[in-house]
């Protein structure tokens, strides 16, 4: 910090204003915004360019110059007002204190540390990031394979689950190998491109003796992956989380969401390189859970807030859960429908299929069945692998 | 010239943008640290407006640049006219002159194309340049934008580099459909445009339609902002408002509240979307039009 007090010092303006300049920027980037020295450099030219005297005229060139998001803007003021007005010394402290860039940030209310998914994700700490090592493109081979056809309920044994996990996630890059592979074969037929033959046959005298093919943008299949994590998909919860981490590890553009009672955005918590840190924050997020699972309202929240973010032109939309709403069905049916027109495909995939003498009777299942293109069961890993040749249809 | 912010205020007003300090200090910045300002906001809260205003004001050109997905260095940097080289070939084959003179004279800047990038950076009065909806790019093209923002040059190979004679002043827009780059964020100057306030929309009527009755107008802005806070898809922007009270204008309307079904008919101004003006039946329409009175 003092260096940067020298280096704004020289700058001119007095070392008492780049010291709080400084410390104002400190504050800042504990909050979770992008800045750093280059920022509090020019942050203190524009304090003094910005008639001293005038708190306001300072506030809004260091709004201008030091926000860089919605989310930063909106949390300025607060932040303003308690570094430079020293609305108490304590508060000021607890803000710098919570890191809020990351997914927690945008969540609707606090974060405890407890629920169904929290001791569920923690239960499988370790052994993560080997999974992610050399083989991942070989899949499932030697015993892992009798491993595949067995209900993810029956599995009990630690190492077990540990081993299953790992499956779930080679599976899951497995699938994105054979996707990118036939995205590349399938391109049938080649299209001129005919400025560039013109060019070319510039140098032949216009004879076109070169031609030029245009090159197709490949679109990337998008996955958005929407998870039930309600009590009674909890049996299943843990690989599901782990298939996801796999799917975002793997796919370039994937996107995942869990909801509950309500709809919470983990792609950024999931991605989080370190295995033992990203189920920590999974954690942290599970939080405030009530009895009852609202399938409608949370993919209501979904269409709301994230659809014409996250679902492009060739988004598939996988959405996990057993289908039992509280809520009414009438509503998880008007928000399918609005789903159902923006997603290339909507694959609903419900582990009691596997169950024998199965019947989706779950009101909410009979409500959404109409808007989902593929019904399929995903109870064992085989099930999940057998969605690859699907997806790779689209 | 760099304008305080008070000279910038009074332009911006006398070119018909109703704008705030927070923006005035902005642009003053954007002159001082020639850094460009990137605009976020919902669709209709008029980002585009900014930078047109800001051209007024400026009096200087403005080149925009529309992305998509898609976009390309051919599109948006430059390219060569191929037709017209060809012709050239064809036109000078009998000619004697060397392949080299030829070839100099292929690729001379009368056969280039200038599009917005190229064009912005070589004009001798700095233009405002619009990137707008930079989120719609492709995150190559956003990279290669940051390079230009960054050096202001641009390199031909087979002219050289073009570097900028006068910065130009850089407005980017974006509605959030992907996440920016940190890097171009931080590159950029921030400015979240919210839906204006009830006051400050008035002020938006009053300067952009002259004609208009006062009274009519405050009606007009208090039904907005209400219809606003209704569950709607796509909320009315500020040209929605405009367009609606020329309409009504138009219309003959004097009070909202005299005839509600010719009201309740001109809302496809408003509402742009079937499900919304389900939504907004003429019940509400004329509840809505009550308290706006």
């Amino acid at each position: 910090m003092s260096a940067a007090v020298e280096i704004l010092g020289t700058a001119g303006g007095g070392r008492l204003l780049a010291r709080r300049v400084v410390g104002f920027v400190r504050v800042l980037r504990d909050n979770g915004f992008p800045v750093g020295l280059p920022e509090a450099i020019d942050g203190l030219r524009a304090a003094r360019a910005a008639e001293l005297g005038r708190r306001d005229a300072v506030r809004w060139a260091f709004r201008s110059l030091l926000c860089a998001s919605g989310t930063d803007w909106r949390r300025f003021d607060q932040i303003f007002d308690l570094y430079w007005l020293g609305h108490g010394r304590k508060q000021a402290t607890r803000v710098a204190g919570h890191k809020a860039r990351g997914p927690q940030a945008g969540l609707p209310g606090g974060q405890t540390p407890a629920g169904p998914l929290g001791p569920v994700l923690h239960s499988q700490r370790g052994g993560g990031l080997e999974a992610e090592g050399g083989d991942g493109r070989r899949g499932g081979a030697g015993s892992a394979e009798s491993l595949a056809a067995t209900d993810l309920r029956h599995i009990n044994d630690p190492e077990e689950l540990v081993r299953v996990s790992d499956l779930s996630e080679r599976l899951a890059a497995r699938m994105r190998y054979r996707l990118t592979r036939r995205e590349r074969h399938r391109r049938r037929g080649r299209r001129l491109d005919l400025r560039r033959v013109i060019h070319n046959s510039i140098r032949f005298g216009g004879t076109p003796m070169k031609l030029a093919y245009r090159k197709r943008w490949p679109k990337p299949l998008r996955l958005v992956v929407i998870l039930d994590a309600s009590g009674s998909m909890s049996l299943y919860s843990t690989f599901f989380v782990r298939f996801i981490r796999g799917v975002l590890d793997h796919f370039r553009e994937a996107e995942a969401f869990v909801f509950h009672t309500r709809l919470i955005h983990i792609s950024a918590a999931l991605r989080e390189r370190d295995t033992e840190k990203a189920l920590e924050r999974m954690a942290l997020m599970a939080s405030g859970w009530d009895s009852g699972t609202k399938i409608g309202e949370s993919l209501a929240t979904f269409n709301r807030g994230y659809a014409a973010s996250v679902i492009k032109s060739r988004t598939a939309v996988i959405i996990v859960s057993d289908g039992y709403d509280t809520g009414p069905p009438e509503r998880l049916a008007a928000e399918m429908r609005q789903m159902k027109r923006r997603a290339k495909r909507i694959v609903w995939l419900n582990p009691m299929i596997g169950w024998r003498d199965y019947e989706p009777v779950a009101k909410g299942m009979s409500a959404a069945l109409p808007f989902v293109d593929l019904f399929a069961p995903a109870h064992d890993l085989q099930s999940l692998a057998a969605l690859e040749p699907y997806l790779a249809k689209l | 010239m760099t304008l305080s912010r008070e000279e910038v205020l009074g332009r911006l007003g006398g070119v018909g943008y109703v704008a705030d300090p927070q923006l005035a200090t902005a642009i003053v910045l954007m002159q001082q640290l020639g850094r460009p300002l990137l605009l976020e906001g919902e669709a209709g809260v008029g980002k585009t407006e900014v930078a047109k205003a800001l051209a007024a004001v400026l009096a200087a050109p403005l080149i925009r640049l529309q992305c998509y997905e898609g976009l390309d260095a051919s599109a948006a940097v430059y390219e060569w006219d191929y037709q017209r080289q060809l012709l050239a070939i064809k036109i000078w084959e009998s000619e004697e002159r060397s392949a080299e003179e030829k070839e100099r004279h292929i690729f001379d800047e009368d056969f280039l194309l200038k599009r917005p990038l190229l064009k912005a950076i070589s004009m001798a009065e700095p233009p405002v340049l619009l990137v707008d909806e930079i989120d719609r790019a492709d995150e190559e093209f956003e990279a290669y934008l940051l390079e230009v923002l960054s050096d202001f040059q641009i390199s031909i190979p087979e002219l050289g580099t073009v570097t900028a004679t006068a910065v130009p002043y850089v407005v980017l827009t974006s509605n959030g459909t992907r996440e920016l780059s940190d890097a171009l964020r931080r590159r950029c100057l921030y400015h979240y445009v919210e839906f204006p306030g009830e006051d400050k929309e008035l002020r938006i009527v009053l300067a952009r339609l002259p004609g208009i009755e006062q009274a009519l107008a405050a009606q007009v802005v208090r039904f907005v902002q209400a219809l606003r806070k209704e569950d709607l898809r796509k909320k009315p922007g500020v040209a929605e408002t405009l367009d609606w009270a020329a309409a009504l204008v138009g219309l003959g309307v004097t009070d909202l509240r005299s005839e509600p079904e010719a009201l309740h008919e001109s809302l496809m101004c408003l509402l742009k979307t079937q499900e919304d003006q389900t939504v907004v039946p003429l019940e509400v329409v004329e509840r809505l039009a009550g308290k706006a009175v």
